[in-house]
């Protein structure tokens, strides 16, 4: 039973879904990063001077720095002259403003998430972003009745300046590394979220980021505020149509959390993952962080990454409110010559905070999958307790699965536990299932689903069914 | 209902079974005996299709039907089963879940829909009991963390779920303690038809006291060169296999 047989021997790419472009007019100002560029894109947006001046303290920033190698990725040049840092789909003439192009609202149908109320997921509201900007958003009026601000990020900034001048960069700063530099002076559109005090979100929020424009960069922002004994769940979805080029998304994810306060945020990341050659495909390049500020304040990240030919991202908590709670529940596949460095950083500050990291990598293909952690205890950080877990699953012998786990511990009364393990799927398993009359791929689907069920499980219900599909259509075509 | 002819095969280059032939009618057990690596497994992995092993002579028929084009899963819902003689553990994959998938697997290939939850909890109930299958056993992982007897029963368990018209048996007999071994082969009795038939592959008559051969092949070194009734089943473990080497010239 050699490796070679006939376990892993082609690695076929299944059809992405999800690779059809939008023929919509779209404007797309000239490629190239200059300060000049910065300023239009503020301009086009109708920005106020203050947050001009945070982009170009960014750019300029950005301009001193180097992009960062010590990812475990070979990244493909990125010349970041020769992208667009601006698309706007919906400035198509001859219609009214506030109407929306019949063509976006097919796209969005076509991928599983209308945007007419009437016929939305019971239970969730959207803010539908395709390039750089916002298309629509739905239930606003229903969540504004009870205080809540679901909005795209340039209305806040319109409506709600305060407070987003208030948490802009607060927990992701712009000095926080080169990606959030960039993002920082060229971010476009995103979603914001204010939960007033004790108010209980009644509906799943969730954005979706879809990429059309071809030569763009995608760098959305996102903001979520959860103040004093509120609750979120916040979901987000991505995807891209099929290019031979590589398309850059740098984004980034603050997320603020008060006392007693609960946030819950999944993503399920589906970008374009390049062909089977390994052409083409979505950089995704991304930093996420949440602070506990609160005492006793949650925050729950969950991934289900099975897109984009380069994952770089580390969703992460800073827990300085004591008895805060955080934990990380991820699945990355990588299948083909796609390349995952992920991981989370919990950082501990405040007292008796506990966080729980569960990483599942799963490897096909020629693909390289990276768990990547760090867990810091303070020294201030009485009775801080954290749990890790990351394992790997291999699917045949081209693949690689690494795992980094970094641990910075400044207190005697820490508890900090790591474990790891590293399986494959047998030929002998899979003939296992044969025998008994289930196909190869739908025993990796089940052996897969499996595996991830710990994960999966804290999804909200419509979309731990998505991702379900979604993990087996990944990997598709992984066994020979 | 199963009539190999000729059946050469080899894994790796290396040719183990070097001409079988071997007609099992409806209802019939027929026990292959020999010592190991005389190609008894390979007879096994060979007729439900293990990938690693490549026919280069020969036919395998079942109901009529040319099954060596067939994929395993194809041969599976024709209606042929293989106890394994060392079942692999599938971590993360509930027993429920694996037979669900392997049942209404079989029901679409057979043009039915799947079965509903309901009737397919009570029958995995009912089957359950006719091995003795502790229902601690089957919410687990597929055989994982399982003794080696649970593992066996298991398969039984597995086999009166799938109902199989043909059931290879690869040394259940190994590693099972003679409590064991009784209900093993006791739950293989009840759950057999008339019309089903047996494989029975071992080597010592243990097993055969359980479940009753018609016929009994010795395979030699990739052949079969005896076949008798049940009578020769107790003078091999009397006897030992060198009497028929000698008789056979090898």
């Amino acid at each position: 039973m050699t490796d070679d047989n006939s376990f892993v021997r082609e690695v076929a790419e299944k059809k992405y879904e999800y690779g059809f472009t939008t023929d919509v007019q779209t404007d797309i100002i000239e490629k190239g990063l200059t300060e000049d560029i910065v300023r239009l894109i503020s301009q086009k947006k109708g920005e106020p001077e203050w947050l001009l001046e945070f982009r170009l303290k960014a750019f300029r920033y950005w301009l001193t720095i180097e992009q960062p190698t010590w990812g475990h990725l070979k990244m493909p040049h990125i010349n970041y002259q020769d992208i667009s840092y601006y698309a706007d789909p919906t400035k198509s003439k001859n219609k009214e403003p506030g109407e929306i192009d019949p063509e976006l609202m097919k796209t969005f149908d076509k991928l599983g998430i209308p945007l007419e109320e009437r016929m939305a997921l019971a239970g969730t509201a959207v803010d539908a972003v395709m390039d750089s900007v916002s298309v629509k958003t739905t239930f606003r009026e229903k969540l504004q009745e009870k205080g809540i601000i679901f909005c795209s990020f340039s209305e806040a900034v319109r409506e709600h300046p305060d407070l987003v001048r208030q948490y802009l960069g607060s927990v992701v700063p712009y000095k926080d590394n080169y990606f959030a530099a960039l993002n920082s002076a060229v971010f476009s559109d995103g979603s914001f979220v204010y939960i007033p005090k004790g108010v209980r979100c009644p509906m799943e929020l969730s954005t979706y980021f879809r990429i059309n424009a071809r030569g763009t960069g995608q760098f959305e922002r996102t903001l979520i505020v959860c103040d004093d004994d509120a609750y979120v769940s916040y979901l987000e979805g991505c995807t891209a149509p099929m290019r031979d080029e590589n398309q850059l998304h740098a984004a980034i994810v603050e997320i603020i959390v008060n006392e007693r306060a609960e946030v819950k945020y999944s993503t399920v990341q589906n970008w374009y993952p390049g062909d089977s050659e390994g052409k083409g495909g979505v950089l995704n390049l991304v930093t996420k962080r949440g602070h506990l500020r609160g005492a006793n304040s949650k925050l729950s990240w969950t991934q289900v990454e099975t897109g984009s030919a380069i994952t770089w991202k580390y969703p992460s908590c800073i827990l300085t409110g004591d008895n805060s709670q955080a934990e990380f529940y991820s699945v990355a596949v990588t299948n083909n010559h796609q390349q995952a460095d992920t991981g989370t950083k919990m950082i501990h500050l405040g007292k008796n905070t506990r966080s729980t990291i569960i990483s599942k990598g799963i490897s096909a293909g020629k693909s390289q999958n990276t768990y990547r952690g760090l867990v810091r205890v303070a020294k201030d950080a009485e009775g801080a307790r954290n749990y890790s877990s990351c394992d790997s699953l291999l699917l045949g012998s081209q693949c690689g699965a690494h795992t980094f786990p970094y641990m910075d511990i400044h207190n005697d009364t820490a508890v900090v536990e790591h474990e790891a393990t590293t399986s494959k799927i047998s030929e002998d398993q899979l003939f296992y299932c044969n025998q008994r009359g289930i196909n190869t791929e739908e025993a990796v689907s089940l052996i897969v689903n499996g595996y991830a069920k710990e994960v999966i499980n804290k999804l909200p219900m419509e979309f731990a069914v998505e991702a379900q599909k979604l993990l087996g259509v990944s990997l598709e075509g992984s066994v020979g | 209902m199963l009539q190999i002819k000729d059946l050469h095969a080899s894994i790796n280059g290396k040719e183990i079974l070097k001409g079988i032939n071997l007609n099992v009618q409806d209802g019939e057990i027929h026990a292959v005996m020999g010592l190991n690596g005389a190609g008894k497994s390979t007879l096994s992995n060979v007729i439900v299709g293990h990938p690693a092993y490549e026919v280069t002579q020969g036919t395998i028929n079942f109901n009529g039907k040319n099954i060596l084009t067939l994929k395993p899963e194809e041969r599976a819902h024709e209606g042929i089963f293989l106890s394994f003689q060392q079942p692999t553990e599938i971590p993360g994959v509930s027993m429920v879940n694996f037979m669900r998938a392997a049942l209404n697997a079989k029901r679409k290939y057979k043009g039915q829909e799947p079965m509903p939850a309901g009737d397919f909890l009570k029958l995995m109930r009912e089957k359950r009991q006719i091995v003795e299958l502790d229902s601690k056993l089957t919410s687990r992982s597929v055989n994982e963390g399982f003794s080696g007897g649970e593992k066996k029963r298991n398969e039984i368990f597995q086999m009166a779920m799938l109902e199989p018209t043909l059931c290879i048996l690869d040394e259940t007999d190994s590693g099972l303690d003679v409590d064991a071994l009784r209900v093993v082969a006791e739950g293989f009795n009840k759950l057999r038809r008339p019309e089903t038939s047996a494989i029975v592959i071992t080597h010592y008559q243990r097993l055969l006291d359980y479940i009753k051969p018609d016929i009994v092949h010795v395979l030699i070194d990739g052949r079969i060169v005896k076949t008798a009734g049940p009578e020769l089943a107790t003078e091999i473990e009397n006897r030992g296999f060198d009497w028929i080497k000698e008789e056979v010239g090898l």
